[in-house]
């Protein structure tokens, strides 16, 4: 965090200041180590491994929070007869399918509720990163759970939780972590201290942590252990993810990603969502329990948003001139289909994957393959000049003069250079003023959409064709001013928040939404932030004039609420944990929730409260049911849905490893996303055969000095002559045995790519016993690229593509490799290098190795077969 | 009357410049216990004065890539990695052996203590000092140099001839030449933003409360409570540099706490400025050339015996 989120660190620093005890989990020893009480070194991947071995200490030594874990988890509730723990399949749930990878969820459902996981099949889901509109709200449960309230019955989510996490034992932890059983205890014993009524414990991760193809179930596992000790929704608690960029969370809630829109409204699927009732009930679940009953209105209000005046009830607002989804449309199938000539143009906007996304040559190679290409950017970035300058022009791979794609390059405004909102981790809006002009043709975002739209539109006035109807028929008609005609900001932000059709009226919140095509909005989730037609996201009322909670600093989503499930934060009858947790409580004379921050909860409804026989959306919620966004309004432990590749975490070894699963004959992630395709080499792991071609686990991450792909650092001196040079660190034990010297040159070789480095010789990298074997771990900065002031090879060159099921993120944070001195091979000789390493391995182009390294049980007849 | 003089200058030498009324005696107090090497504040100072860059070297002196202070770098991030804490007798012979793998169990478990999270890793933000005597300032011919109301060192840049006698002058090794124009420069204490009221750039960058700016008799009394807390929280190793008066300069107007030796920071351990010994020395001088010329007159005297 020290490294990568120095400004945020200062608040660990405070913290510490204060008495905070701080532990620091990493491969590598970092500036956050140093600043940290105890520091942990752990093998890169295996964090299941090192968080299971806290479940089960908190379980075995019945350390939850029992009260909270009670009455606001789902422990008590029974799951369904035929669920099967990974534990008792060597590492496979039930409902495995092997002929599509993917797993049917129906015998992972609560008990009674074995068909509530709709069709139950999770392929299509994994297709379309169906996971992510899971960051508003949890998958639809219907009707009423059986529980146990004494947590005793074998099938309650408690005892299988208990049993899941059985065999994670300190020494089974030091044995797959390579981490002392000590410092394991000492970090155990931390965290369940910080728990109970009069005290909390948050969870900080950083984005590398999701980057694993078993990255949604890294952050489940923590979030089971913070559900465990009662530390969400109360004040101090949390898991918390530290964004990579200003406005990485208002990219999720309004999206830049394929299969979702606005406030995590999922894309409809062609065949799943024909019309728009299918889509709408989709969502919705009608019967279900919880908020998201009322998706229709919120879906209604972004169509009529969308198309204005042409929107009406009677066409279902436009509804078929969405886009629809038709399989995997992520940004890596999107590279191998440039590669195979099934995408012609493509725009790139504040990203550098040449530089920055897994496998930097197949991203190159797409991107060499198109008709055209439009990059905005602040600087001439690798991604834009790939055909010019590219490690694939010395190979001969690309031929600038025959390269078809034709880049580009429009300059970009910086963030001081344009007015908009950042939305930060805590779901925090907060605006910013333009500073300065943008220099010369560099334009903001905001202007080149709109202009863009406005001119497309031009082109297009008058045609008859249908298919131009969409564009035609769009609301597009911002204010502007200035000599550039710049769009106004702030009327995005009110279209955003919405508005009443007929008055102009800005919504108040999104209760007011309707789904008769009277009101507008273009992110329901945001609907508040400009409420009485003031913005409210530039209130910046200094913290010293207001409580703790600094309420009138910007504005949170939803409704200005500072903390998610804050219900939480009093006891099942209402009142705090303690008063020194005081935070949201039940006001009894006055019927109603008050407290520092906005309740999450229904202000009126009573703790006492249980709904009638029948119920449905938010009535259907008890008075004690916190987790308002949650089907059954519990925090799930055991997740029945929602969650593609395991009800509960389980320690896999990532795509790539040295080593065997310890836990279980399965290896890897068996739902993973795999790409066969010729580019895509993946380098092979026990139980397969010559693993040991590439002996090291490798990973990579930022330094403070430079960001992300280094397009805002190494082309700019001050930070550039920082960390001037790429580099490789290894430990001295590494160094003799591949006979490196410090300074001097190594290059790096995968099944994938061959690149250089200088050597960094540190003790802050230790080699680590594993298993009986000592593994040897390399990292390396992933800022480099070939264009700046600084250059040097890329670091994420040496990725194969590998994702996570639930979310398609990629496994960027590990691999293996081999390391050697010198520098490496060019032109044609560097291909022959890597060739020749393939050939060792026993790698055939267009394959991948098996994800699946166990036999399936048969469950079902007829399903057995094919089980490879 | 010098003495009492001598004495009022390391209380206030600005008033000793000769500054009436003089504001009172700013300072820096890096406190490199909460420093996270972040060089927001190298960044921080480059960007406000306008400072070149001072190449484009990997050092592999671990993090820093500054290497020292210099005319183009006026703050500068020292980063130490320390296998053992400081007082363990063994931390200079052990290196990096005490990891002791791959032999006989897993990091950590091996040796003495706890092994591997014995590990430090510090990190001191540089700058100038600000003496109280200072060398740089007296040696200056041209009186480029200057002491400011606030009690600061500063160079006017359109003043300083390049002579160079300053740079020998520091006991820190922190003023220095720019190659390319001959001039000397060094850290102003971000004397025209402290003029206006404002924070040095790089105190204001600081995300930690690591450099902190203020009235140095306020600054002294904060680190003399940092160092105590951290003595009670088992931080023995705490200690302050630069905050004596009675130091060979007077005391420093940028002082440190510091988690081990001076020298482990490549700062000197006793730092005298060279010029403390002239009047001692012009005093010297003046009695041997009395005596000289006495003895020419006893001479003479005797001749005429």
């Amino acid at each position: 965090m020290a490294e990568a989120h120095p400004v945020g660190f200062q608040w660990v620093m405070e913290a510490r200041k204060r008495g905070a005890k701080v532990f620091h989990v990493d491969p590598r020893f970092t500036r956050t180590s140093a600043s940290a009480d105890t520091y942990l070194p752990i093998r890169a991947g295996t964090d299941i491994a090192l968080l299971g071995g806290v479940v089960n200490y908190i379980l075995t030594n019945e350390l939850d929070f029992r009260e909270y874990v009670l009455a606001y988890t789902n422990a008590a509730t029974i799951v369904s007869d035929d669920y099967v723990d990974a534990e008792d399949a060597d590492g496979l749930f039930s409902g495995f399918d092997p002929a599509t990878g993917a797993y049917v969820q129906d015998s992972w459902q609560y008990a009674g509720h074995e068909r509530d996981s709709g069709s139950g099949h999770t392929a299509m889901d994994r297709e379309t990163a169906a996971g992510l509109r899971h960051e508003s709200h949890g998958a639809p449960i219907s009707g009423q759970v059986e529980r146990d309230e004494t947590l005793q019955h074998p099938r309650c989510v408690y005892q299988i939780l208990k049993r899941h996490f059985a065999r994670y034992t300190p020494e089974m932890v030091e044995r797959v972590c390579g981490l002392p059983q000590e410092k394991f205890l000492e970090l155990a014993r931390a965290w369940t201290q910080n728990s109970g009524r009069e005290r909390t414990g948050c969870l900080i991760y950083s984005v590398g942590w999701t980057q694993h193809s078993v990255g949604v179930q890294y952050i489940r596992t923590g979030a089971i252990i913070q559900l465990l000790l009662g530390n969400v929704g109360r004040p101090g608690g949390g898991v918390l993810a530290l964004r990579g960029h200003a406005s990485i969370q208002g990219s999720t809630d309004i999206p830049t990603l394929f299969n979702l829109l606005p406030g995590y409204l999922p894309m409809p699927h062609h065949a799943q969502h024909p019309t728009f009732d299918d889509w709408v009930d989709a969502i919705r679940h009608p019967g279900q329990k919880g908020f998201w009953g009322n998706a229709r209105a919120y879906a209604a209000s972004l169509l009529k948003a969308y198309w204005g005046d042409a929107a009406t009830p009677d066409n279902d607002f436009c509804y078929d001139y969405l886009p629809r989804l038709t399989g995997d449309h992520g940004t890596y199938q999107q590279v191998l289909d440039m590669i195979d000539g099934k995408i012609r143009g493509y725009f790139l906007l504040g990203q550098n994957p040449a530089v920055g996304s897994a496998h930097g040559r197949a991203q190159r190679l797409g991107m060499a393959n198109l008709d055209w290409l439009v990059v905005r950017d602040l600087f001439m970035i690798e991604s834009a000049t790939f055909w010019q300058r590219g490690p694939e022009v010395a190979t001969g791979e690309i031929v600038p003069q025959e390269c078809r794609t034709e880049v580009f390059f429009l300059p970009a405004a910086s963030h001081v250079e344009k007015e908009g909102t950042f939305t930060q981790t805590q779901r925090l809006l907060q605006w910013r003023e333009k500073a300065v002009d943008p220099p010369g043709d560099a334009r903001s975002e905001l202007w080149f959409f709109y202009h863009l739209g406005r001119k497309l539109r031009e082109k297009l006035a008058g045609s008859p064709l249908p298919r131009d109807r969409a564009l035609l028929d769009l609301a597009w008609d911002y204010p502007t001013h200035g000599p550039h005609a710049e769009p106004d900001a702030e009327a995005v932000l009110r279209e955003i928040n919405g508005y009443d059709v007929a008055t102009g009226r800005p919504l108040a919140s999104f209760a007011e939404a309707r789904d008769d095509g009277t009101t507008a909005v273009g992110c329901w989730i945001y609907a508040g932030v400009y409420a009485d037609g003031v913005n409210q996201a530039a209130r910046r009322r200094p913290g010293h004039e207001q409580d703790w909670v600094a309420a009138e600093w910007g504005w949170a989503w939803p409704a200005n609420r500072r903390m998610l499930y804050n219900r939480a934060s009093a006891d099942p009858q209402g009142r705090p944990w303690s008063e020194r947790k005081r935070y949201v409580w039940w006001d009894e004379a006055a019927g109603r929730w008050t407290g520092h921050d906005v309740p999450d909860f229904e202000v009126t409804k009573a703790p006492s409260y249980r709904p009638p026989e029948g119920a449905s959306g938010p009535a259907a919620l008890a008075g004690d049911d916190p987790f308002v966004m949650q089907s059954d309004g519990k925090g799930w432990l055991f997740a029945p849905s929602g969650v593609l590749d395991g009800p509960l975490p389980t320690h896999y070894e990532p795509a790539e490893s040295p080593v065997r699963n310890s836990f279980y004959g399965q290896q890897g992630n068996p739902t993973r996303k795999t790409y066969r395709h010729p580019v895509n080499s993946i380098n092979p792991s026990p139980p397969q055969e010559h693993s040991q071609v590439f002996p090291y686990v490798f990973t990579v991450s930022r330094l403070t000095e430079h960001h992300t792909a280094g397009g805002m650092s190494r082309t700019v001196a001050p930070l550039a002559e920082l960390q001037p040079e790429m580099f490789v660190e290894v430990s001295p034990e590494l160094a003799e045995l591949a006979g490196l010297t410090h300074l001097g040159w190594a290059h790096l070789v995968s099944a994938r790519a061959v690149i250089e480095a200088k050597v960094l010789v540190t003790d802050r990298l230790v080699p680590l016993r594993v298993d009986g074997r000592v593994i040897h771990q390399l990292w390396l900065p992933y800022h480099f690229g070939f264009e700046g002031l600084v250059t040097g090879d890329s670091a994420n060159d040496l990725f194969g593509i590998t994702l996570d099921p639930n979310v398609l993120i990629q496994e960027s944070k590990i691999g293996t490799c081999d390391v050697r001195p010198g520098r490496r091979p060019t032109g044609p000789a560097l291909l022959e290098l890597v060739d020749d390493y393939r050939t060792r391995a026993g790698i055939v182009a267009g394959s991948v190795p098996s994800a699946l390294t166990v036999d399936v049980p048969v469950e079902r007849p007829g399903e057995a077969e094919g089980d490879r | 009357m010098v003495d009492g003089d001598d004495r009022s200058e390391r209380r206030d030498p600005a008033t000793g410049a000769g500054w009436v009324d003089a504001p009172p005696r700013m300072g820096f107090f890096t406190d490199t216990s909460v420093c996270i090497g972040c060089k927001a504040c190298e960044v921080a100072c480059k960007e406000w004065n306008g400072v070149p860059t001072s190449g484009l070297d990997l050092l592999g002196m671990s993090y820093d890539n500054t290497g020292a202070l210099t005319a183009n770098s006026w703050r500068h991030v020292a980063f130490i990695e320390q296998p053992r804490p400081a007082g363990d007798p063994e931390a200079s012979s052990a290196g990096s052996q005490f990891l002791g793998m791959p032999e006989p169990g897993p990091p950590g478990r091996t040796g003495s203590a706890e092994g591997r999270s014995d590990f430090r890793w510090l990190m001191m933000s540089d700058v100038c000092k600000h003496c109280t005597q200072a060398g740089c300032l007296d040696v200056c011919p041209t009186g480029a140099l200057f002491r400011t109301e606030f009690g600061t060192v500063v160079v006017q840049e359109d003043i300083c001839n390049g002579c160079g006698y300053c740079v020998s002058a520091c006991p820190y090794g922190v003023i220095d030449r720019r190659v390319d124009d001959g001039r000397v420069w060094k850290c102003t204490l971000c004397y025209d933003r402290i003029g206006a009221g404002l924070t040095p750039a790089c105190a204001q960058a600081c995300p930690t409360e690591s450099i902190q700016y203020g009235p140095l008799d306020e600054l002294r009394e904060r680190a003399a409570t940092r160092v105590a807390t951290l003595h009670e929280r088992g931080v023995p190793e705490a200690r302050l540099y630069g905050h004596d008066p009675d130091d060979g300069v007077g005391g420093d107007g940028a002082f440190f706490l510091l988690l081990d030796e001076p020298e482990v920071y490549g700062l000197p351990p006793d730092p005298q400025v060279p010029t403390r010994d002239l009047p001692n020395m012009w005093k010297r001088a003046g009695v041997a050339a009395l005596a000289m010329a006495a003895g020419a007159v006893v001479a003479f005297l005797g001749g005429k015996r």
